[in-house]
């Protein structure tokens, strides 16, 4: 390897690049997506990536659908959302919980640190707990570091374990949005 | 708007003159009569059955499309369980897989739940909207005939996704239950295509 840059080493806001390179190397081949500013830089990578089908979505829900049809045809999925599309996914979430279908969602939280809308903070109380409640296993992320290492676990968890990931990326990981 | 006298195929037959020649099709059925009915006409490895998740059917059969391109996969659902997924008809409509069609089973009513009149049956045209998504073929048949036409036509090459709707008579034939353990659907589909379970 003639990297010069250790993954341990990931600049604060370069974690979107470690991200897309950790999901490829998972061998994610779809991925799907409710657009949020804090993660248009990997939307933007996995578009750009002939051998990654894209999905935009019009609801967080559609993802979990896609993720488990992808699953039953050999691929791997991921989703992509912020906090408030949680509450959107909850009913379909059964069926990854009760298929045990591998799921990893990437959520950038809001309403969590110094928030301008308060119409994000219900959901953003709301989302750990009612992941938990429907039955995936929540890790979060505060710090670029930890993000990376934390995706990689989850990936290796959700694929190779068949277990239901939500990774909660901090908003105060993600940055202030300007008004 | 127009309103036409009400359907009178029989749902069961319906489906079995569908999917007489199914050939190598892998299958997505969604929650309620759709899953009995696919059931009716003979379990199958390629059938992955929905006892939940209503409005994921199609939405299933696009990750399974996406990650199949070479098989067809048709998502097999009904009016009630569409209608909640009336967005994925535009999330299937810009992904504009070429191997996916929607066959939607419309009795006009909430068949599991009491038989409560549904959008389609109050001028809705799930046909309509899927041609406003940018679906390559759309129709919506009547009669045994027309169903084995469509049958042939769904067999057949197609440009983009296609939404086809079968108006059948709002009637509960006796249920025709597959497994509900969803794992067990599941690694069974898989073992199917070739991919072993963890």
């Amino acid at each position: 390897m003639h990297n010069p840059h250790p993954n341990s080493e990931t600049r604060a806001d370069d974690w979107p690049s470690e991200l897309y390179r950790i999901l490829r190397a998972a061998d994610v081949r779809q991925m799907s997506y409710v657009p949020d500013a804090g993660h248009s830089q990997l939307i933007g990578m996995f578009s750009a990536d002939r051998d990654v089908t894209t999905n935009v979505l019009t609801t967080e829900e559609e993802g979990i659908a896609i993720a488990a049809g992808a699953w039953l045809g050999g691929q791997r999925s991921v989703l992509l959302m912020q906090s408030s599309g949680v509450g959107n996914c909850i009913n379909m979430l059964s069926l990854s919980a009760i298929g045990r279908f591998p799921l990893l969602m990437l959520v950038t939280m809001r309403g969590e640190w110094a928030e301008f809308n308060p119409w994000q903070v219900p959901m953003s109380r709301a989302t750990q707990p009612s992941l938990e409640a429907i039955g995936l296993k929540v890790m979060r992320a505060e710090t670029a570091e930890d993000l990376v290492e934390t995706v990689a676990s989850a990936a290796a968890l959700a694929y190779d374990s068949d277990q239901q990931i939500a990774v909660l990326i901090g908003q105060r990981l993600i940055g202030k949005k300007k008004w | 708007m127009s309103m036409s006298v009400s359907p009178q195929l029989d749902r069961r037959a319906a489906v079995a003159a569908l999917l007489k020649n199914r050939g190598d099709t892998l299958i997505v059925s969604g929650l309620g009569s759709p899953t009995y009915d696919l059931h009716s006409v003979g379990d199958h490895d390629g059938n992955f059955y929905l006892w939940g998740a209503m409005g994921g059917a199609a939405l299933i059969g696009l990750g399974l499309a996406q990650a199949q391109p070479g098989k067809r996969v048709l998502a097999l659902t009904g009016d009630g369980e569409q209608l909640m997924g009336l967005g994925g008809i535009a999330t299937i409509g810009v992904a504009r897989p070429r191997n996916l069609d929607i066959v939607v089973i419309d009795n006009q009513h909430f068949g599991e739940t009491g038989m409560q009149a549904s959008h389609t049956g109050r001028g809705v045209d799930l046909t309509a909207i899927a041609v406003a998504c940018g679906f390559a073929a759309t129709g919506t048949v009547r009669t045994i005939a027309e169903v084995e036409r469509l049958a042939s036509q769904i067999a057949g090459p197609a440009d983009g996704p296609r939404l086809f709707v079968i108006k059948v008579l709002a009637e509960n034939p006796p249920r025709s239950l597959p497994s509900r353990d969803a794992v067990f659907i599941k690694n069974r589909f898989r073992a199917h295509l070739g991919f072993a379970a963890a």
